[in-house]
């Protein structure tokens, strides 16, 4: 009992260590998680660039956070495949008999989760340098950028366990991450939402990416943040918060 | 009662309403290699994921090396390791490193060491630094029982350690059961091979719909077997005619 709780750290770090190679090694997690976003914003800023009118004179600034969350939004994915995986497999089930941590091998994915996409977010913010993009924010600043990066990434990633854990099939385990992908494209990630026609705009303007794009994009263009970065902490909280008890709970029922 | 590794009284488990243990009752002495034999879906991986603390009971005790299963699911991992009847080991990590990260959550001193000397112990020196996806089913085996001997554990469970395996392969799973029980280890195995438990257990409990209906050493076995039969040249009843036999008997009830 005593040895599950001491060496808890040590533990989800050797979780977190497997976890990674099996990123390092699959190239289409890769390809996915990092190559994909910056094609995304290679071909807004190179091709309909020209077309979008956003009040900025610099498009890449404008449109970094957006790609950033949509990067997000992609590799939590593989989190929940990842996990359906170990379910599917006997792994989680030699694990679960092993003096550790009932919860240590969900945290190594978590925990996998969260750096893999630090990782992919550095690399997209260096290419997005090479293309132009400029920013006047201090340390604070970036530290609460990466802040709010780090909490919309768990908020996703507890969605994605409860996907991993509840899917039936593989395709299910990662098909949840539609959706979250498209949200950045209908809000202010690309566009201001003034062009939208009504419906859209109400709709774009409310859902939690607008604000949390917002907020980034202020805090990296040395602006006030306003209500903006709140709006975006109680939305990322509230997803964390609420998506964490139902993932427990279904982890819990299912690895007994 | 101490030199018990495992009792298990009146266990009893349910998926829903199929009732698949009905009353299990057995003792595996320490040191010892117990098979329980069932056919396909008698309830034997059932009874494993009890032991192992993968699933509760619905009624009955199970103790393990002393401590319930139930109540004390901690203290009974820290004795006990686990080869689950599909192999659970990580097909993207190489054979090495699937045992340095088993020696890591054991949190043993030296855990290079301690791969290294199960990797040549179980012939897989010279596939330790592949893919384990590349690896042969029995290969795949040999890793997962290595697996479970990384800490040198006291009681290892074997779900149907053979199945799948080609007959080399099998002898070579057979030969390390041997050995373990040869070091001290206790060694509870299931299986669906009757020759299996003959050559291996020192007791054979047979379960059948939901209960145990035989156990004991295989001599004892054998005696159950009603020996009247005129024959020109004697012939020892093997482990399935008694088998098929006692289950005769029961349905016929
Ligand atoms: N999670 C589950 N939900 C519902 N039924 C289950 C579940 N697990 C097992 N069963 C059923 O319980 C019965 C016993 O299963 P168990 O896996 O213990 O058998 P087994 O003796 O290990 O069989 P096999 O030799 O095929 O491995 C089977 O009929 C099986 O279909
Ligand atoms: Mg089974």
């Amino acid at each position: 009992m005593d040895t599950a709780r001491t060496h808890f750290i040590s533990d989800v770090g050797v979780m977190l260590g497997r976890s990674m190679r099996h990123i390092l090694r699959s190239m289409d997690t890769i390809i996915t998680v990092t190559i994909m976003p910056i094609a995304f914003m290679l071909l807004f800023v190179y091709v309909f660039g020209g077309a979008i009118q956003t009040g900025t004179d610099n498009y890449v600034n404008y449109l970094l956070p957006g790609i950033l969350l949509i990067a997000i939004a992609s590799g939590i994915a593989y989190t929940a495949y990842r996990l359906f995986i170990d379910m599917q497999r006997g792994i989680f089930e030699r694990f679960h008999s092993m003096p550790i941590a009932h919860s240590a091998p969900l945290w190594g994915h978590v925990l996998t989760s969260l750096v893999s996409n630090a990782i992919s977010a550095v690399v997209i913010i260096l290419v997005a340098l090479l293309m132009g993009f400029r920013s006047s924010a201090g340390v604070l600043s970036w530290l609460a950028v990466a802040g709010i990066l780090a909490l919309f990434t768990l908020a996703l990633t507890w969605i994605a366990v409860i996907a991993g854990l509840s899917a039936k099939t593989v395709d299910g385990a990662g098909a949840f991450s539609y959706p979250l992908i498209f949200l950045p494209f209908i809000s202010s990630a690309f566009v201001p939402t003034e062009s939208m026609p009504p419906v859209v705009r109400a709709f774009a303007e409310n859902q939690p990416v607008t604000s949390i794009v917002e907020a980034i994009r202020s805090l990296l263009a040395g602006q006030p943040v306003g209500n903006d970065i709140w709006v975006a902490l109680a939305w990322c909280l509230g997803i964390l918060i609420v998506a964490y008890l139902f993932a427990m709970r279904i982890y819990n029922r299912k690895a007994a | 009662m101490q030199n018990q590794a495992i009792q298990v009284k009146g266990l009893q488990k349910s998926y829903k309403d199929l009732h698949v243990l009905k009353g299990v009752d057995f003792v595996v002495g320490r040191g010892s290699i117990f098979a329980l034999l069932g056919t396909n879906g008698a309830g034997k991986t059932t009874i494993v994921k009890i032991l192992t603390t993968l699933l509760k009971q619905d009624g009955g005790n199970a103790a393990v090396n002393g401590f319930d299963v139930a109540s004390r699911p901690d203290s009974v991992r820290q004795s006990i390791s686990l080869t689950g009847q599909f192999a659970a080991v990580d097909e993207i990590l190489t054979g090495r490193e699937n045992l340095i990260m088993i020696a890591r959550l054991r949190h043993l001193t030296h855990p290079r060491q301690v791969a290294d000397n199960l990797l040549s112990r179980f012939g897989l020196t010279d596939a330790a630094d592949r893919r384990v996806s590349t690896y042969s089913g029995g290969m795949r085996r040999r890793l997962d029982i290595a697996m479970s001997l990384v800490g040198t554990p006291q009681l290892i469970f074997l779900d149907e350690p053979t199945s799948g395996l080609d007959p080399e392969a099998r002898l070579e799973v057979w030969k390390t059961v041997k050995e373990l029980a040869q070091n001290g280890t206790t060694v509870f195995l299931t299986t669906q091979y009757l020759d299996e438990a003959e050559q291996l257990a020192d007791r054979i409990a047979i379960l059948h719909e939901g209960t145990i209906i035989a156990n004991g050493t295989l001599a004892e076995l054998k005696k159950m077997f009603p020996p009247a039969r005129v024959e020109y040249v004697e012939k020892q009843p093997t482990l399935e005619e008694i088998f098929l036999a006692i289950i005769g008997k029961k349905e016929t009830k």
